[in-house]
């Protein structure tokens, strides 16, 4: 139905689009702490918007509550700072109403997990498509420091002096499990991966998940340098490249193959293996997206960086907009008057 | 013998079964024929929360109720004039409300051995004289069925599922209504499938032709037809026209509608019906549960939709940290809460007027938002267009409360045209020269709105307190209590923005009864009889909770005493001596049922004769 805000919006845009990463800079201070991982999916972002050719105003950033809430008071687009745990059910809604948006959602572990945990699997069950970055620090940080869903067992913290009692969750197996149709995981420490993933982010139709490991400099300083440190990451994780063999290790000399459902870490500097012995990652296969997933946890295995799986389904916005469409084709646009008149209706 | 007619200027029927006698269905029927008839209806579903209870238990027992009349009706009637009885618990738990001397039609198959000891009668109430205060018609209604289908080969089983159609016929003949309509109706139901209709249309005229031939039914009645104001009429419930509201009200202001809702009794009927709107462009989404609900209608908000929210006591509970956001983002949003029995799970289908405080107070801080309460089934389409009204001009979350009884009762409405209702406008921040989200219209106080989108206006909002005008995130003491002040203040300006509250009877004096949603019928009633009957009183409704009237402070000044009749223990009485410091009687009644329009009567005859308060 062709309303008088429509019109509004269909107004062309009236400057360039030709954007550099400062239009993208408001005039604010960061104020994350010095050394923030979050700061560092800052620039990506910053520097990916001029790349896609849409107009800023087309733009939206939904964050929930916890440090990472911040984040849209740094990207000078439309943004919203709601609740906590809330902010994908107001993208969801916003993306509903208004499919021609580019909405991004900014969330922690704690926000997406924790206290909006339900809200994450139905998004990616309904598949809408948002791009999802969560920030994850394995920590509560703005409430200074609780365990949170994605701590280990063990952890110390100010609500587990004597070690965390519960299991964490495997966000990506988890967003696999409610049927998420982009998941992807990467670090505060390679930039440009980062930047990549979200473009992949970006141009997947449907929801995407994008886990970041954003180090906490406060409440978890370090929790994941050996995924992420320049001396130890080449052999604590693997990339993960769509139609390539999975290798990994500082030489490249150790690569993944399967021993029935169970993947299994080979040398190739022995003979045994050759490199056409190894894995092939294939983003578009769900089973293998589970193998990998579920190689998160393993101490013997190499922790899995990048697409982990991009398969299609249509959108949900699509499918409502897809709905009216086919209602309004097959019966005709709604008539407010007989609505208002009713099936049975009699004359006084 | 010859019969004889005579009039009457209303009557109360309740059709009572089990749930799946099509009790709903037949008193459908009989209020839509009644309406086409010309009398004024109103009517009241009452079934048990169980999906399918047991057959022919007390608590079992299915029942819809219909008034109707020459003159307004407002409400589905105190007592009952004819009780349709498919069973002997439909007799059992309905004859408290049964006149004396009214009428009881009853099947008698409903009454085999099994049927008494589920409903507790250690001997037949049709035969052992225990109804002797009645007139008791105690018909087989299958053998007559089959009378009348002759030769026709209509399987038992068939004959069985028409026993309601049989006794609506026999109703039919007592208030001499019109056939046709519902024979079109069957016709048009069960298209293609002839020997239904044949069954269904044979039953009909059998409990027309029963009474008819039947020497013990002496007396037909009639009913004036009202004089309604000419028009094309229809029945509609509270929920259904809260629906067609929400589209009616995005269509005038030019938006789309979205509604983000999570089933609740007896909420859900708006999100069924908005969930068919489908070719009127509407969106929805059934969430995964009340806080995805809200929020996903705030995203569509900002979005720039007309954005709604649907619920009932447990669910608004749910939704509360959101409506707070809704307040400090001031963002239009319409938040419906059917109100229903409670503390908790309370009694789902059973109404109260529970929910007033917490629609007030309940958000953490100071999060005031315009609050309208409908009085009747019809009246909810116009809160609805005036929320929507409010909550755009204002920007800012409206709450609407109705509750079971008139969300799920009926009466018919004139149904408006388009072009006579009433504009509805959505204040768009178009241009971005000297634009700040907080920057407020000077008259309202609305914020300036730009939604994502329109192009130089990019800013940030969110739940953290704002700076003045620029919107920026403060922590300013001086600005958050000028912020708690600018937000209160909007909301009170909607007063000078609505009706004047309107006193009937005399202006001033001794005695005022004001009443507020569904408890008007009730109320306007015992108003209406008790004028009638020569007493002075006067009276008030209130549609607008926050803010009241702007005249209701002067009102409460000009009477004596006030009575409040309320569905729970003093909640508006609460509020009114809070803030008018005037002493209120409050009338209570908590027990999941609307208010007798004589139970007010009898109380408020108490006040004025006795001048004693015996409430
Ligand atoms: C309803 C509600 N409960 C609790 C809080 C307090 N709270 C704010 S942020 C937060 C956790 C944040 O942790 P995380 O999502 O991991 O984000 P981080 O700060 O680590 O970025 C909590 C519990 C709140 N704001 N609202
Ligand atoms: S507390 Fe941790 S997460 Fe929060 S801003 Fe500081 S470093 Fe970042």
């Amino acid at each position: 139905m062709k309303t008088q805000l429509n019109d509004l919006l269909e107004k062309p845009h009236q400057g360039q689009t030709d954007y550099t990463a400062k239009d993208f800079k408001p005039n604010v201070d960061v104020r994350w702490c010095a050394g923030c991982g979050a700061i560092s999916v800052l620039s990506p972002s910053q520097r990916l918007m001029p790349e896609l050719g849409i107009p800023k105003e087309k733009i939206a950033y939904i964050s929930g509550i916890g440090c990472s809430g911040r984040f849209p008071y740094y990207m000078d687009t439309y943004g919203f700072h709601s609740i906590h745990g809330r902010a994908l059910p107001i993208a969801s809604g916003l993306k509903i109403a208004r499919p021609d948006l580019s909405v991004w959602v900014v969330m922690g572990d704690g926000d997406n997990m924790s206290i909006g945990g339900n809200h994450f699997i139905h998004t990616c069950r309904r598949n809408v498509d948002l791009n999802v970055m969560m920030f994850n620090n394995e920590v509560y940080s703005l409430t200074k420091g609780q365990y949170s869903p994605t701590s280990h067992r063990g952890q110390i913290t100010k609500s587990s002096p004597l070690g965390a009692l519960d299991d964490p969750f495997n966000p990506a197996a988890l967003a696999l499990g409610a049927g998420a149709t982009f998941v992807a995981r990467g670090h505060d420490k390679d930039r440009t991966k980062l930047h990549d993933l979200l473009k992949r982010a970006y141009e997947h139709k449907g929801v995407s998940f994008v886990e970041i490991y954003t180090n906490c400099r406060i409440f978890n300083d370090g929790a994941f340098d050996l995924y992420t440190s320049v001396e130890t990451r080449d052999n604590y994780t693997i990339e993960l490249e769509h139609g390539k063999p999975l290798v990994f290790g500082k030489t490249r000399n150790k690569g993944i193959i399967l021993d029935g459902y169970t993947p299994k870490v080979v040398n190739l500097d022995q003979g045994e293996y050759s490199i056409n012995d190894l894995l092939i990652h294939n983003e578009k296969d769900s089973t293998l997206a589970f193998i990998l997933a579920n190689m998160t946890y393993s101490e013997e295995l190499p922790r899995p960086m990048g697409v982990i799986q991009a398969v299609q389904r249509a959108s949900y916005e699509e499918r409502v907009v897809n709905q009216i469409e086919h209602e309004i084709v097959t019966k005709g646009e709604g008539d407010l008057q007989s609505l208002l008149t009713g099936e049975s209706s009699w004359l006084v | 013998m010859a019969k004889t007619s005579e009039h009457l200027e209303e009557a109360t029927i309740r059709f009572a079964g089990d749930s799946g006698d099509g009790m709903q269905l037949i008193g459908t029927q009989f209020s839509e024929t009644s309406g086409v008839a010309g009398n004024e209806v109103n009517t009241f579903p009452d079934y048990p929360s169980e999906i399918r209870a047991p057959e022919g238990t007390l608590y079992g027992v299915s029942a819809f109720q219909v008034h109707f009349g020459t003159h307004h009706i407002y409400t589905p009637g105190d007592t009952i004039d004819v009780l349709v009885a498919m069973n002997a618990a439909s007799v059992k738990v309905n004859l408290p409300t049964l006149k004396a001397g009214g009428m009881i039609i009853a099947n008698i198959e409903g009454f085999d051995e099994r049927n008494l000891k589920l409903a507790k009668y250690t001997t037949n109430p049709l035969d052992d004289g225990s109804l002797s205060g009645y007139e008791v018609h105690a018909i087989d209604f299958h053998k007559e069925i089959k009378a009348a289908l002759g030769e026709l080969d209509i399987s038992s089983k068939l004959i069985g599922k028409t026993k309601n159609i049989f006794a609506l016929g026999l109703t039919y003949w007592l208030f001499q209504r019109p056939l046709d309509a519902t024979i079109a109706w069957i016709n048009k139901k069960f298209k293609g499938k002839d020997d239904i209709i044949l069954a269904n249309v044979h039953a009909l005229r059998a409990g027309w032709n029963y009474a008819q031939k039947n020497p013990d039914f002496k007396t037909q009645y009639v009913i004036d037809r009202s004089a309604l104001s000419p028009g094309r009429y229809r029945n509609i419930t509270g929920n259904e026209a809260i629906a067609l509201g929400l589209v009616v009200a995005a269509k005038k202001a030019s938006m789309p509608l979205f509604l983000g809702s999570y089933p609740i009794t007896p909420a859900t009927d708006i999100l069924h019906a908005i969930s068919g709107y489908k070719k009127y462009g509407v969106k929805h989404l059934q969430a995964e549960d009340e806080i995805a609900g809200i929020c996903s209608a705030i995203g569509a908000a900002y979005g720039g939709s007309l954005a709604v929210t649907t619920t009932s006591g447990p669910g608004l509970s749910l939704k509360t940290e959101a409506m707070g956001l809704a307040v400090m983002t001031e963002l239009p949003l319409i938040i419906v809460d059917v109100q229903r029995a409670g503390p908790s799970t309370g009694m789902p289908t059973k109404p109260e007027q529970g929910d007033l405080l917490m629609a007030m107070f309940g958000r953490h801080g100071e999060a005031p938002m315009p609050i309208l309460a409908a009085a009747s089934p019809a009246d909810c389409f116009d809160i609805t267009l005036e929320a929507a009204r409010i909550a755009l001009k204002y920007m800012t979350p409206v709450l609407i409360l109705s509750d079971g009884y008139i969300g799920q009762s009926s009466e018919p409405w004139k149904a408006p045209t388009v072009e006579s209702l009433p504009e509805i406008k959505a204040y768009f921040a178009t241009d971005p020269t000297d634009f700040s989200p907080y920057k407020r219209d000077e008259k309202t106080l609305r914020r300036q709105w730009a939604i994502p989108g329109f192009e130089g206006m990019e800013h940030r909002i969110g739940g953290l307190e704002k700076e003045d005008i620029s919107g920026n995130v403060s922590q300013d003491p001086a600005n958050h209590e000028k912020m708690v002040h600018l937000r209160q203040e909007k909301v009170d300006r909607v007063a000078q923005d609505i009706p004047e509250a309107v006193v009937e009877g005399e202006q001033e004096g001794d005695l005022l009864m004001l009443s507020w949603g569904s408890t008007y019928g009730a109320a306007k009633t015992a108003y209406e009889r008790m004028r009638a009957s020569g007493h002075i009183l006067s009276f008030v409704h209130l549609r607008y909770m926050n803010p009241f009237p702007r005249n209701l402070d002067d009102i409460l000044n000009r009477f004596e005493r006030i009575a409040l009749p309320e569905l729970n223990s003093g909640q508006l009485q609460f509020l009114l001596q809070a803030k008018y410091l005037k002493r209120i009687i409050g009338i209570h009644k908590v027990q999941g049922k609307p208010f007798k329009s004589r139970e007010l009567e009898e109380k408020l005859v108490n006040l004025l004769t006795e001048k004693e308060i015996l409430v």
